[in-house]
């Protein structure tokens, strides 16, 4: 199982802060997971085909990271505090 | 020392902290940063969203990288969460050091990393609707200078 979460502009497109999602055997990197939510069509296509941010277990990593069952990944747009 | 929370912070209550911790201070460097006026509409407030389980790791990760070249004792991180008006302070970094220098181009270096990869994000809510904050490109320009 992974934990994927959406924040910010992503989370309110897709209308969900987050979900479990089933591991797959052919995960092998976030590209693979945010493949897979994409095929469910608008609006997850047009908001993760964006220019966002990939985080792994609280790291920021580039989408081609590999993945394992158990890990939590985040989408969000580029960040805006301070 | 990090601390992300909704309530305002005292800058005085902050800078005596960075003044107390060594006697090896010799400099300290403060930026704060305020809720100013919006791109778009009427303002109204600013709502502030962040990951919570990775906002203190990024930050902490900042600051060890902040200390690995700079020659400092101690850096501050304050950031606020939630809904803000216009004036507010938002965001506190302070570094001390025994040499000016070394505390005024980490405390750039934090904030400019804080900018760019800190897991916070800024709504406008304003009398025309509510407009998530776009990040802006001279912010990772300036991360790029380090």
């Amino acid at each position: 199982m992974l934990r994927v979460l959406y924040f910010a502009k992503l989370s309110d497109e897709l209308g969900t802060k987050g979900e479990a999602l089933e591991w797959q055997d052919n995960f092998i990197t976030i590209n693979d997971v945010k493949n897979v939510l994409i095929q469910r069509g608008t609006p997850w296509d047009s908001t993760l085909e964006g220019d966002i941010m990939h985080a792994l277990n609280h790291q920021i990593v580039q989408p081609e990271h590999r993945i394992a069952d158990g890990d939590e990944i985040a989408f969000f747009p580029p960040v805006t505090g301070g | 020392m990090i601390k992300v929370h909704s309530q305002d912070f005292d800058i005085d209550q902050e800078y005596q902290l960075l003044r107390e911790s060594s006697p090896q201070i010799g400099a300290i460097v403060t930026f704060t940063g305020l809720v100013r006026e919006f791109v778009q509409g009427d303002q109204t407030n600013v709502f502030l969203e962040h990951y919570p389980e990775m906002t203190e790791k990024i930050l902490t990760s900042i600051i060890d990288q902040a200390k690995e070249r700079w020659d400092i004792i101690q850096a501050s991180v304050v950031h606020r969460i939630g809904h803000l008006t216009l004036g507010e302070q938002i965001v506190f970094v302070g570094v001390n050091s025994p040499h000016r220098q070394d505390a005024f181009q980490a405390c750039e270096f934090i904030m400019d990393f804080l900018k760019t990869e800190a897991p916070f994000w800024k709504k406008e809510i304003t009398n025309d609707g509510e407009f998530w904050v776009e990040a802006k490109n001279s912010d990772t320009d300036a991360k790029q200078r380090w």
